[in-house]
This record gives C-alpha cells, structure tokens and sequence, in this order.
C-alpha cells in the first residue's frame, strides 16, 4: 500500500493576516493620556462670615467678566503678560511700597532664614466666564509659579525644577514658592 | 479604552504647564459640557456622571460611592478629574467645585490636552 504524506495546511498566509490584525488594534485603540491641571481646593469652612483680612498692597487681584475680558488691579489686561505680571508681583521688594510686604522665614532645609514675599494671586471670575479663558489664566499662574520654582531650584541648586531627582530638594522649593493662589465665589454680573 | 461613553460633547482647553495624571485606578471622572443628542437633551450644559446625566446635588452622592470602591487607604489620595467642554460656562464648573468641597473631595484637576504654546 503506498504511503501518502500527511496533508499540510497552507499557512503562507498567516503573517500577512496577523499583521492585518495588529494594524486593525493599531488603528482603533486610543490611549488616551490623561493631561492637566492639578489643583487643591480650600477645605470646606464651617463659619460663613470668616473673613481673612489681608492688606490691599499684598493681593494681586485678577478679574474676568463674562466677555472674557481681565482686570489686573483694576488694569485691563491679557493673558500673554499675566504670567510676567505675576513674577513680577511676588518678586522680593522690602522697600518699595508698590510691592508686597516681605517676611524673614527660616527654612530648616536650607538651615538659614530666607525672605519670602507675602504677596497672594486672588482670582475672581463671573458665572458667564467661558472654561477656556478660566483655564487660560490658570495656566498663566501655574507657569508663573513654575517659573519662579525654576529660579529658586537653579539658585540653590543649579538644576531646574522639574530636574530635581531628590525629593527633600523638591520639597525645600515647594515651600520657598509656596503656590498662593486665592479663589473667590463667582459674581452673577453677566447673567447666566 | 475609555471608562464610560461620552453623553455630553467635550472638546477639551488647552494649557502649557500640564502634568501627567498618575495612578488611574485614584481617578473619578466628572464630564460637563452640551449632550451629543441636542434634539432630546436641549444644547444647555449638562453634567454626566459614569453613563448617565446627574445635577449638581447628585455630585456628593457620586464622590461618596466612588470613595466606597476604593481601598480604605487609598480613599484620601483620590483625585477627581473635570472633564469640562471648552465652551461651556463657568458657573455649572463653579456650582461642581464647590459640592466637591463641601463633600471633602479637594484634589481636582482640570483636564486639558498638553500644547507647547498658546
């Protein structure tokens, strides 16, 4: 009896269909990462009527209406030079009367006693403010903070904040910028 | 690979000074802008929460619940992620922030696709 080979299944192309399959997943996956803006909020207060009383000289105070238009103390401004604006605010001044008060604060890391600015970002928007200008000035004054860690960290450290591997060394420029930022309730000036 | 389906059309702000949203498994998402299904849903912002639409007074609940999924130790580290369409207006996000106040949830962030500049 003669002997027949056993049949062989032809899987010539089986490449070419797994590569069609890869390049299927490929395409209809999204991965999207997951990008912002991280903020913490003020716990909730129990009192209502506690107010912080704070010297007008030591607040930068930033308006936005419901046309999307910015005050900065009571100047109108725009985005492109609020984040300046603002490094300029919290710049350290001890005698000049247009900038805010400075306080000496002793700094354990650094084992000296360091000068800090009292100076606080308040922001206050309308109920018709659109997110995108919201998040615009946001931005500005995270890349304003951002910038003046980046100072901090190449005066102490020669690197740049986001450079900085030790975390006692991220730590130490968190707290010589501290991020003060002061939201106030929204006004319903623009209807909504 | 999302976790729910978008009721709500969301074309998120951009920003400069981004920074990566670590742990997902910490993240709740909070969904605010106009329904897809205008002839249904009217064009009004509105807010969705997991796969349906919820109002602002639905939002302790939701932080509450999403606190009881996690592990105990885990529960103070969650962030919640607003999800915010680009167009729609301050006062809903205003009305948001302050229930996640109120419910004790103050890690938020606010979404926004990463540009080099604006």
């Amino acid at each position: 009896m003669a002997r027949r080979a056993a049949p062989e299944i032809n899987a010539g192309s089986m490449a070419d269909i797994a590569f069609l399959l890869l390049i299927f997943f490929l395409v209809t996956t999204t991965m999207d990462v997951d990008t912002g803006i991280t903020r913490i909020l003020p716990p909730p207060v129990k009192n209502k009527n506690e107010n912080v009383d704070v010297k007008e000289r030591n607040v930068l105070k930033i308006l936005i209406n419901s046309h999307d238009l910015m005050l900065v103390n009571g100047k109108p401004a725009n985005i492109s030079n609020l984040a300046n604006k603002i490094i300029d605010f919290m710049s350290i001044h001890p005698n000049d009367k247009a900038y805010p008060e400075v306080q000496e604060k002793f700094i354990p890391e650094l084992g000296k006693k360091v000068l800090m600015t009292k100076g606080i970002v308040s922001l206050k928007n309308d109920r018709g403010t659109s997110y995108e200008m919201y998040i615009k000035v946001q931005d500005a004054i995270a890349k304003a903070f951002n910038e003046m860690k980046d100072q901090q960290a190449l005066k102490y450290y020669g690197l740049k904040f986001s450079e900085l591997a030790d975390n006692n060394k991220i730590k130490t420029i968190n707290k010589l910028v501290p991020i003060r930022v002061s939201e106030a309730e929204p006004e319903n000036v623009g209807g909504q | 690979m999302r976790e729910n389906t978008l009721i709500v059309r969301i074309k998120l702000p951009e920003a400069t000074q981004v920074q990566k949203l670590e742990k997902k498994s910490l993240v709740s998402y909070i969904y605010i802008g106009e329904p897809t299904d205008k002839a249904l849903y009217g064009t009004k912002a509105r807010i969705q929460l997991n796969d349906s639409y919820a109002t602002v007074g639905d939002i302790p609940e939701f932080v509450t619940k999403e606190r009881q999924a996690r592990n105990e130790a885990d529960r103070n580290l969650m962030t919640f992620s607003l999800k915010v369409d680009k167009n729609t207006k301050m006062g809903i996000v205003t009305d948001v922030k302050q229930q996640l106040r109120m419910a004790n949830a103050l890690k938020i962030n606010y979404s926004t696709r990463k540009v080099l500049k604006q």
